[in-house]
């Protein structure tokens, strides 16, 4: 059974005869070729559970998470398993319970710019099917191919689109949601407004998976639009940057992109994109060369909008974060990352977005250097109402250090929380903020 | 209320302390004006710590308590409990920090919400939701609400442009919800905060994201013969890949209403539709040339295209007085928020109109069509018996026709008091279970604006499994509302 090596004593394990039970109405369940023992890749952390399954439906899922709570199991939810390291190492989990199953876009209601979509649906999968009637989900997250719309809930995801389309939280305007007693329950609907009730869709996205498991969500969409055109800058100092960045949200143009990668041997460049007509883009590029005159006009690198993503390789071991902080606060951090890594020599390289939500990687062998460093920029960025979250780093850095960093005074409210959707803790125990 | 009570009050707020029963009828309702009940007492906090004081003696003599701003909501959300306090946030109105290079406003929850974008304004900037009450209703009522208005299609509701909050919880701890920046770690409070009615606690400090102002607005009037043509261009603009900053509709009644009322100067017409675009200039006027080709295709005969600032403001008019023009043509009516699949607009107004020739009762149509949100005004005569509970009914059968469009009872205004009842049409019992869990995290005993929202009290220490009828139910003798 996967129990993380440091688990808390205090956890009561059931009987074997309890699981032997359970792992039996499972199979029941799902059907046996819906069922196995996990494998090495299923690992979690440290933390290997014992078996996997993939429920057909909604119901299945519910039931599975009604099972597993009855026989006191720790479930672990996974959809395209891109982003399993997110979080702190899980206390225990006996069960990866796999939403792959659930992948139909049940409704492309077209007319009405909405649609309803399985949690185990890939997003480019999503995508393709909305790209039919010219529309698409406004969002751009990491491995689309691979990436499910209920991982990219229950990790917040975002990308470059969010400068002009908000966030998840703005975009999804439903959900379906299975909990540990067995209960799936609705909250939201169809319509693009609607105020009945309390907004569940949004509580959800970004629990990582600890007060419910998705099985449906419905969004809201946008059209795909006619042109898009890109533009960059390089400059000669971050605080060039910085005040190219702001003068451009300080004015009444409307990017749907507006990026910044910088690195420790790279000078930082500015990427810009304008969606709409023709002829707005190109009014909106003439305004853009005017207040960006002190930077330099560079060539735009391939497939610059997925520049994010590049920050998963390279050399390691590595560290990668996510951070956030205010608009203007972006050049004084980079003058921050360059002066905490400088010093020990560490490589470093980011992308983020003017929105204040970025990403950065960290390089170096001395797992002490990436301490420091990431403890640093915790502390300045949590000072000045922002956030550093590890999302993929070595375990030994996990052991050391808590991957989300503070909830401030909000952290009884959020384990109340937590106590009424799950009570026994059986979903993802540990991995989220505060022990969550 | 016992006078040692009293007495602790009167030393929190002073003389911001109402007990005289005739200042007491002033917060008796809202704007939902038919359901009115006199609170035990009425305070008037300055500030934070007030609030709390408050709350902790609420919290130990187990007093329930109801927030309000101005007043103004529609359903009955600031509608006082009979042994509980009112707390009116109406002082605690002020604009605590304007941050322009992050666009974050800081503000108390009892500013009104047009002071925000005045204060912003001569920097190009404005706070979007734009609820038709904008000049008087609070931003603390708009969270509670999660207000939206004309302009939400583009823009988003209240909760898109809330970011971070102070609230006084009803156990009387203060607790900071999201952040300045975004994504802050754990879950997304604001966002369950947002839209609760009050019921999770009361804010008392919220900081708002602004928005900067477009470079060019333009404002397309359209006549049509009917609701249905109107209708047809709505779908033709919106298949066509443009998302207006909003699309308003009329019918004929209310036209007439708005007429008599505010002389805006619209065509006599059976369905008008206002169309506002919004954006870099080139792409503004480029796609009002579309807007206008596919209502002219739709079978508009008048096209006005206002411009400036003031044109604007007159095309306007007529729509933002539509709810109280009403009252020219009706001494009573009732205003009612409802919202459908926009594709189902011209089946449900079909149906409405069966409905009202049905009843012998007169509906003016006033929508935000864009997003399928239909706010039927039915109008009727107090005077005439019976005619009141046969428009009440109306309206709540129009609502029970959008559930059954896939739709929502409320779109805008917000459940309150008025449509607890309804809520059980909409959403199953399991649903309505997994709200309250939030509820029982929030706030155990029931204090914050107890009876809003959900159609019965559960208790939270009992966490149920499945829904078991009460066996009282079950022998048919009561019923759970």
């Amino acid at each position: 059974m996967g129990t993380h090596s440091s688990s808390h004593a205090s956890i009561v394990r059931p009987s074997i005869a309890a699981v032997e039970a359970a792992w039996s109405d499972l199979r029941a369940l799902v059907g046996a070729e819906h069922m196995r023992t996990s494998m090495l890749e299923d690992t979690v952390d440290d933390v290997l559970p014992q078996m996997f399954i993939e429920p057909g439906n909604p119901e299945e899922v519910a039931g599975a998470l009604k099972i597993a709570t009855g026989a006191g199991l720790q479930v672990i939810p996974r959809g395209g398993a891109t982003q399993m390291g997110w979080g702190n190492p899980p206390r225990s989990g006996d069960l990866i319970l796999s939403t792959r199953r659930l992948n139909r876009v049940v409704e492309h209601a077209w007319g009405d710019m909405t649609a309803t979509v399985e949690a185990g649906c890939t997003f480019q999968q999503l995508q393709q099917t909305l790209a039919e009637h010219g529309q698409r989900l406004a969002l751009d997250p990491l491995w689309p191919d691979q990436a499910t719309i209920g991982g990219i809930l229950a990790t917040n995801e975002s990308g470059p689109l969010r400068v002009r389309f908000g966030g998840l939280r703005d975009l999804i305007i439903g959900i379906t949601l299975a909990l540990p007693d067995g209960t799936l329950a609705k909250s939201g609907g169809k319509v693009v407004k609607n105020v009945a009730g309390y907004d569940l869709p949004k509580l959800v996205t970004g629990s990582l998976g600890t007060l419910g498991i998705i099985t449906q969500a419905i969004f809201r969409l946008h059209p795909i639009p006619r042109e898009s055109r890109t533009l960059s800058f390089s400059n000669t100092d971050s605080g060039t940057m910085n005040a190219v960045v702001l003068a451009i949200q300080d004015c009444n143009m409307v990017p749907t992109g507006v990026q910044v990668r910088a690195g420790s041997s790279s000078t930082p460049e500015i990427d810009l994109r304008f969606e709409g007509t023709a002829a707005g883009c190109e009014a909106q590029i003439e305004q853009t060369l005017r207040i960006a005159s002190g930077a330099r006009r560079i060539e735009s690198p391939a497939d610059v909008w997925n520049a994010r993503s590049t920050l998963w390789s390279g050399a390691e071991p590595s560290v990668v974060c996510k951070f956030s902080l205010l608009p203007a606060e972006l050049g004084t951090f980079l003058t921050l990352i360059r002066k905490s890594s400088e010093p020990l020599q560490l490589p470093w390289r980011l992308v983020a977005q003017a929105v204040g939500v970025g990403y950065l990687r960290l390089e170096g062998n001395d797992t002490g250097a990436l301490l420091s460093v990431l403890q640093d920029l915790r502390k300045n960025l949590e000072t000045r109402g922002g956030s550093l979250v590890i999302l993929r780093c070595p375990l030994e850095i996990k052991s050391k250090m808590d991957v989300w960093g503070s909830a401030g005074d909000a952290l009884a409210l959020m384990r109340s929380i937590k106590a009424q959707f799950d009570p026994t803790g059986v979903l993802n125990p540990g991995r989220f903020i505060g022990g969550i | 209320m016992e006078a040692r009570i009293l007495g602790e009050f009167r030393a929190v707020v002073g003389k911001g302390l109402i007990t005289e029963a005739s200042q007491l009828h002033t917060y008796e309702c809202d704007g939902l004006t038919n359901m009115r009940i006199l609170p035990q007492a009425v305070l008037l906090p300055t500030s934070t710590a007030d609030v709390q004081a408050i709350v902790r003696i609420c919290q130990r003599e187990k007093i329930p308590f109801v927030a309000r701003g101005s007043g103004t909501g529609l359903s009955g959300g600031a509608l006082p409990v009979e042994n509980g306090v009112l707390i009116s946030l109406a002082r605690m109105n002020r604009i605590l920090e304007v941050d322009l290079p992050n666009a974050r406003v800081v503000v108390e929850p009892g500013v009104v919400n047009s002071d925000v974008t005045l204060r912003v304004a001569s920097h190009g900037y404005f706070f979007a939701p734009d609820p038709s009450s904008q000049s008087v209703c609070t931003i603390g009522g708009n969270l509670a609400e999660n207000s939206g208005g004309a302009h939400c299609l583009k823009y988003g509701f209240t909760t898109t442009h809330v970011l971070a909050l102070e609230v006084v919880l009803p156990d009387g701890s203060i607790v900071h919800l999201g952040s300045r920046a975004l994504d802050r770690p754990g879950y997304d409070l604001p966002g369950i905060f947002v839209g609760s009615e009050g019921t999770l606690g009361i804010a008392t400090k919220v900081v708002l994201r602004i928005v900067k102002k477009p470079a060019v607005i333009q404002t397309l009037l359209a006549a049509f013969n009917s609701t249905t043509e109107a209708g047809a261009a709505v779908s033709g603009i919106i298949g066509a890949g443009m998302l207006p900053a909003a699309i308003e509709m009329m019918d004929n009644l209310a036209i007439q209403a708005a007429e008599a009322s505010v002389h805006a100067g619209y065509p006599n017409c059976g369905g008008l539709l206002l169309v506002e675009l919004d954006g870099p200039a080139a792409e503004v006027e480029y796609l009002m040339e579309q807007v206008g080709e596919i209502c002219t295709q739709c079978g508009a005969w008048e096209i006005r295209v206002a411009q400036s600032d003031a044109e604007r403001a007159v095309v306007w008019k007529g729509r933002k007085a539509a709810f109280a023009a009403v009252g020219r043509i009706s001494p009573n009516y009732i205003v009612q928020d409802g919202v459908v699949p926009r594709t189902a607009l011209p089946k449900i107004l079909g149906e409405i109109e069966r409905m009202s020739a049905a009843e012998g009762l007169r509906v003016a149509n006033v929508f935000h069509a864009g997003d399928g949100n239909l706010h039927p005004l039915v109008l009727y005569d107090r005077r005439i018996p019976g005619q009141e509970e046969r428009a009440t009914e109306l309206s709540i059968n129009i609502l029970r026709l959008c559930v059954k469009f896939g739709g929502s009872i409320t779109g805008e205004h917000g459940v309150g008091a008025e449509k607890t009842t309804m809520m059980g049409e909409m959403f199953a019992e399991p649903d309505l279970e997994t709200m309250q869990l939030v509820r029982c995290a929030f706030d155990p005993e029931h204090l914050s604006n107890p009876g809003k929202v959900f159609p019965r009290t559960r208790l939270c220490a009992e966490r149920t499994g499945p829904y078991q009828p009460h066996p009282l139910e079950v022998a048919g003798v009561a019923q759970f509302f």
